[in-house]
């Protein structure tokens, strides 16, 4: 089984929008319709999105941090939106574990995105229906890309490399060493709706240098001062030696 | 939540239409049974017509939620798994019953009771489907209650019943004084379940949280940045957007205007041998129910909400 998914490193993330803007891009261009936008240029704009990056501030000042948290879809493993579609244009693919929308099918009855806790997905106004991060389906399996290019749009903008994509089932992928290597979590654990995605935590920076590299080991010096004095009187070369 | 009116009259004119055929079979069987005076020979295919008529603007106004009104057949596909689909083919089939009933009472058919029986079945699937709608989101932790579905089969009857009332002391009937003491019943049984969830959701403790919503086990979190300046459809569909005193207000506007003020109309109509003040119950009635059907969703509070808290 395949459960790709978006690994987001928040210790990395500097919060720039650039997946936003591409994930906007790339998706609005494609062949499942525009993402329509109201006002974008006036009062009150307002449009859909498959993905946000919002802040929020931790501790109290000055002992605070700023953490840039990008949201989009988790393509959960057990996704409370898709059950209660009464369509059935919510649907999860079982050959990849993507959760879509089938816009065609969709009646725009909203009942997903009541079912769903986190907010990932928006009606679209114009549209009306229910749209969603498709984990750029379009892209990742278009052989006329390069290899390297077969990743969803935000992945391939991370200016830092916070988002790692990749399937979560496969133990050796890079999400899913991250995941055990970094302490990645899932958002909201306590609705048992196992989110494929999963965030890495913040983590102290630290130099990890061994005292080895500081001061050598083996320093000819050090090997030297370890030798025992010899006594003031003691025999010096002087006195065994004849020139 | 932020209460859609489509929804609200879809869930309360569907309540009303099944009290009042609830009302109509419950009658017919204990006319049967020779505990009621039997009522004229218009009584039942009129109520069943109103029924059907209350159900079917129910329907209608369930239309207005949708984007893609045209689609609304796609509905009934995926019943295995969806209460609001199981919702969309039972509706039907209940009109369906009910008109059968009308009818056949019109016809002077024998059978009446069957096509009642069955009516009733489909009634009570058709309330737990409505009330599962909402009971089956675990997370919207107002809703995911077994009162939910106590509300909406009491409030739906009562608001029947007291339709059946009306429309029996209208007629002249002799059944009007005892379905008025039914809709009285109803009425207060539905005020006991209906305060007993406004306790219990008066005490709920969230499960999530801003900490387990991003995931920093922090006791001090604050959202700088929801990541747009405008709106959006998260931060339209799930608040509704007024200040808590308009809520408290609507509470005890509902609490008065389902419960107490219908219950005193009523009493006084049957004392004083009054239909229009039986009619003026139903109605006041109904505009208590819509007012709690409006608190019912505005209350539900959403936890996509904790990721949409300040602006900038």
């Amino acid at each position: 089984m395949t459960q790709l998914a978006l690994v987001i490193d928040l210790n990395v993330c500097v919060g720039c929008h650039a997946c936003v803007t591409s994930c906007k891009e790339w998706n609005t261009s494609g062949e499942a319709g525009f993402m329509s936008d109201d006002n974008p240029y006036d009062r009150d704009p307002t449009g859909t999105f498959f993905n946000r990056v919002q802040t929020f501030e931790v501790g109290e000042f000055p002992n605070t941090q700023t953490v840039h948290f990008p949201k989009s879809c988790l393509h959960c493993e057990d996704p409370p939106c898709v059950p209660v579609c009464p369509t059935g244009a919510s649907y999860k693919r079982p050959e990849d574990g993507i959760v879509l929308v089938d816009y065609d099918k969709c009646i725009g009855c909203k009942y997903c995105s009541w079912a769903c806790p986190y907010g990932a997905r928006e009606l679209d106004e114009h549209q009306k229906v229910m749209k969603k991060c498709t984990l750029c389906v379009d892209r990742i399996y278009d052989t006329r890309l390069p290899e390297s290019e077969r990743k969803p749009a935000c992945v391939l903008a991370c200016p830092t490399s916070a988002r790692l994509y990749g399937d979560i089932h496969d133990e050796e992928s890079i999400v899913s060493k991250a995941i055990r290597e970094s302490a990645g979590y899932a958002l909201m654990p306590e609705w048992g709706t196992q989110p494929a995605n999963h965030y890495l935590p913040r983590r102290k920076t630290e130099m990890r240098i061994h005292e080895d590299e500081l001061e050598r080991a083996d320093n000819p010096l050090k090997i030297d001062g370890r030798l025992p004095k010899p006594g003031a009187k003691a025999p010096s070369l002087d006195d065994v030696t004849s020139w | 939540m932020n209460p859609a009116l489509s929804v609200i009259f879809l869930t309360t004119l569907l309540g009303a239409g099944q009290g009042l055929f609830l009302a109509l079979f419950v009658i017919e069987v204990r006319v049967a049974t020779d505990l009621l005076p039997a009522p004229s020979a218009g009584f039942y295919p009129l109520g069943s017509a109103i029924a059907v008529a209350l159900l079917a603007a129910g329907l209608l106004a369930s239309f207005f939620h949708l984007g893609h009104p045209e689609r609304a057949w796609r509905s009934a596909a995926m019943w295995r798994t969806s209460w609001l689909s199981r919702e969309v083919i039972v509706l039907p089939a209940f009109m369906a019953v009910v008109a059968a009933y009308g009818w056949a009472h019109w016809q002077g058919w024998s059978g009446t009771l069957l096509i009642g029986m069955v009516g009733a079945a489909v009634c009570l699937a058709l309330f737990l489907c409505t009330a599962m709608i909402y009971a089956c989101i675990k997370f919207l932790q107002e809703w995911a209650t077994p009162l939910t579905l106590v509300n909406f089969v009491l409030l739906g009857c009562a608001s029947g019943v007291m339709l059946a009332a009306a429309l029996a002391a209208l007629r002249g009937e002799p059944n009007a004084g005892v379905v008025g003491s039914w809709a009285v019943v109803l009425t207060v049984a539905g005020m006991v379940s209906r305060m007993a969830s406004l306790w219990r959701n008066a005490r709920l403790k969230p499960r999530s949280n801003l900490q387990t919503a991003i995931g920093i086990k922090h006791p001090r979190i604050v959202q700088k940045a929801q990541g747009f300046m405008g709106g959006s459809f998260n931060t339209r569909e799930f608040f509704h957007g007024r200040a808590p005193g308009t809520l408290r207000n609507v509470k005890w506007l509902f609490i008065a205007g389902a419960f107490v003020v219908p219950v005193l109309l009523v009493q006084t109509g049957l004392a004083t041998g009054s239909p229009v003040l039986l009619v003026l119950a139903f109605t006041v009635q109904f505009g208590g129910l819509v007012a709690e059907r409006w608190y019912f969703f505005a209350q539900a509070n959403h936890p996509q909400n904790l990721y949409y808290q300040a602006v900038s």
